[in-house]
């Protein structure tokens, strides 16, 4: 190839050698089938002139399918745009392309079991599902006054945990999908700190059902409070990072601040609630409303703002985060006071062991080995029941709420007197929420449904369920 | 199917309450929340109520059957050789309330009575039962009326349930004529977390229920998972299409007669069946 002249670095496409050969060169046909068509011209004019013209041509609706495989709509949601120009007249979601029916499972495994399967639905809030539930349960057992203190402030601390991590990929993948990588970057090394805690105590970094029925699988593990002693102010000095990053910048509220619009009235039509019904003005939380796990005893704020747009979401997100490490920090001081159970006492309920995570990272608690396979039949008949068989629940429903990070998530339960749940049913604070995509988007730009989108936080995984 | 049903007007004696409170008792062990209340509290005010609540069946307080549990094991394929498996219980739910229902109960039912005046149903007529459990109030609402009391629990200022958190569906294939049931679940910020549950039933043959999306439009997407699930028509619904499920799935997998599939699975040899094949502790 001596003759090529890629030495002055023109591309080899552009050769005027290669003359007719081009293959990409339109054809005499195109041409002249496109003689006399109108032609738009995108890079000079003005955008209203271009506007009006599509207009005076009557142009059909365009419909643009955005999703379900698209990289900024959190996971695979789909978006049904219906486009003038750059304006979204009609939006709509198209959602169940997530749907695993594990509503329908849990009706086949025990009351235990069901811990394994709720987790997975929303996969960023796995705490605050598994809170649900197991409160639920307790609810149907009449048990929710026995719930050990210690259980339930174990409790608090992975749900704020879980709340930070949320919010921190709620941020991170917003500001990803605007374009910010170092938000992501910044959101997801935080949320590392976050995870690396809760794999401590739980033993993974998501789907933990670790929140089992009457308390929880097992007490912290040795260290695990002086790891989030030692986290806490590295998280608060990340979030402060993001701070000073987000909340000024000019880019940032350049597509955020007056986008993706919804108010007071807007959210209670549409039964909206978190930090999406807070960025109205209304301090509604159901840890202070309807609190549960101990909540009232807790020091925290209930934060809002009053601009009902993503960027006050946005605000709302992180003033939450800030108050959610002020109750880790209570909940840590308490459990440092107070040893105790983290189970009830019944032992109808109560899984009989603790787990100690032997060498292979898999265990059960040598005592009790020793004990149901050496000295006590009964206690290995007990054991095995309790394992495979599970608990009874007397008949009848309950419906038991937490504040998850994207709002109410409800949980109603209903048992025949099985060791199954009859119908175990989720409110998933995502499903009702995307809703409101066809009220925040209309009327907007379509680069703003991305940003309207991410500030409703949705994950696929609870609004599939 | 209890008596209370084909027989709203059963008078209640207290003779009755005594006796299915120890039926309660065995039935539903660990109920928290309110106590149901003793007799000697509904034996003064048992007058006053029937004047109140002239053919509310909610004051029998017969527990509902709403199906029957057979062996104890859940070994069917073969022969019984425990013996446990002739074994038949009644599954009862929880019985009807008789007032004072306790706590905020009183109130909201009492306000739902007022508001439901000059409607187009007296609270008698929409309300079909009432039920004090765990804590919780739940209205039997007949479902010809679910929009007028759902439009009254939003409107009265001294409700205010602003929030319906969504329809749930259940399945009770045994309970005649009510097959299906729609769960509604509200509440109210403006009175501090007040929660209430709204109940509505629908038989197997006539799965019609009224929407509700008009009083609370977030409740759209609800009943159609809803619908998509457990085939509940929602009528007056402004799209009643599936939603999780594809547009031509046939069937309704959330309802008991709807299988959960599977497939059984091999290890080493050993076989094991899908999760609803396998034995299961009745």
């Amino acid at each position: 190839m001596s003759h090529t002249d890629t030495s002055h670095g023109t591309s080899p496409g552009l050769d005027p050698r290669l003359g007719d050969s081009d293959i990409y060169a339109t054809s005499a046909a195109d041409t002249a089938a496109a003689e006399g068509a109108h032609v738009f011209n995108a890079t000079g004019g003005d955008w209203d002139q271009l506007v009006d013209e599509a207009a005076a041509l009557h142009e059909e609706r365009i419909v643009v399918n955005m999703g379900p495989q698209h990289p900024s709509t959190h996971g695979v949601l789909r978006l049904i745009l219906e486009l003038d120009g750059e304006t979204v007249t009609e939006a709509r979601a198209g959602i169940g392309y997530l749907h695993t029916g594990i509503e329908k499972n849990m009706e086949f495994r025990t009351w235990t079991q069901g811990v394994t399967f709720c987790t997975r639905m929303d996969y960023l809030t796995p705490m605050m599902q598994e809170a649900a539930y197991c409160l639920g349960i307790e609810k149907l057992l009449g048990i929710t006054e026995q719930v050990p203190e210690r259980a339930s402030t174990i409790r608090v601390l992975m749900m704020e945990l879980t709340r930070i991590s949320s919010h921190l990929v709620a941020i991170g993948t917003g500001g990803m999908e605007m374009g910010a990588t170092t938000v992501m970057t910044v959101g997801f090394r935080e949320r590392e700190r976050i995870l690396s805690v809760i794999e401590m105590v739980t033993g993974l970094r998501m789907n933990n059902a670790y929140i089992r029925p009457g308390g929880v699988s097992q007490d912290l593990p040795p260290g695990a409070i002086d790891k989030v002693r030692d986290m806490v102010p590295l998280v608060r000095k990340g979030i402060h990072e993001l701070e000073l990053l987000l909340l000024e910048n000019p880019v940032l509220k350049g597509r955020t601040v007056d986008v993706g619009y919804l108010d007071l009235a807007g959210c209670m039509a549409l039964g909206m609630t978190g930090p999406v019904l807070r960025s109205t003005g209304l301090p509604h939380d159901l840890r202070k409303l309807d609190p549960y796990c101990g909540y009232e005893t807790y020091d925290f704020d209930v934060v809002t703002r009053d601009t009902c747009d993503a960027y006050a979401r946005l605000c709302v997100r992180i003033d939450e985060m800030y108050q959610s490490l002020r109750i880790i920090e209570q909940a840590v001081e308490r459990l440092q006071a107070t040893p105790g159970p983290v189970m009830v006492a019944d032992k109808k309920i109560a899984w009989p062991a603790q787990l100690a995570i032997g060498g292979d990272g898999m265990g059960n608690s040598l005592d009790h080995i020793r004990e149901i396979m050496g000295t006590s039949m009964e206690s290995l008949i007990h054991h095995f029941k309790l394992v495979t068989e599970g608990f009874r629940v007397p008949p009848g429903q309950a419906y038991a709420a937490v504040e998850s990070a994207k709002g109410e998530l409800g949980c109603h339960v209903v048992s025949d007197g099985g060791t199954r749940p009859y119908r175990a049913h989720f409110r998933d604070p995502s499903f009702n929420n995307l809703q409101a995509v066809s009220a925040m988007c209309e009327g907007g730009q379509v680069a703003d449904v991305i940003v309207a989108v991410a500030s409703i936080d949705p994950v696929m995984g609870g609004v599939d369920r | 199917m209890s008596e209370e049903k084909k027989d709203p007007t059963q008078a209640t004696a207290n003779s009755d309450v005594v006796g299915n409170k120890a039926q309660d008792a065995a039935a539903d062990k660990g109920v928290g929340g309110p106590e149901q209340p003793a007799a000697e509290v509904a034996g003064p005010t048992l007058g006053t109520d029937a004047d109140r609540l002239p053919a509310a069946p909610g004051t029998t307080p017969d527990p509902v059957e709403i199906g029957e549990r057979h062996g104890m094991f859940g070994a069917a394929d073969h022969g019984d050789t425990s013996g446990y498996g002739g074994l038949v219980k009644p599954i009862l739910f929880p019985a009807a309330a008789v007032r004072p229902y306790g706590g905020y109960f009183d109130e909201v039912a009492d306000l739902l009575e007022r508001g439901l005046v000059g409607g187009s149903a007296s609270y008698a007529e929409a309300v079909e039962r009432v039920v004090v459990d765990r804590g919780e109030l739940t209205l039997f609402v007949r479902r010809d009326h679910l929009p007028a009391v759902a439009r009254t629990m939003r409107d009265d200022p001294g409700l205010r349930f602003e929030l319906c958190t969504g329809v749930s569906g259940v399945h009770y294939p045994h309970e005649q004529g009510r097959e299906l049931h729609a769960v509604y679940h509200l509440l109210s910020i403006t009175h501090g977390g007040r929660r209430i549950r709204l109940e509505v039933t629908a038989p197997d043959s006539d799965p019609h229920i009224p929407s509700i999306v008009e009083v609370y439009p977030a409740n759209d997407w609800h009943e159609r998972e809803t619908w998509d699930m457990f085939g509940i028509q929602f009528d007056g619904h402004p799209s009643l299409t599936r939603i999780l499920m594809p547009d031509d799935w046939p069937g309704h997998p959330q309802r008991k007669d709807y299988p959960l599939g599977g497939i059984p699975v091999e290890y080493k040899g050993a076989t094991v069946p899908p999760p609803d094949q396998r034995r299961s502790y009745t």
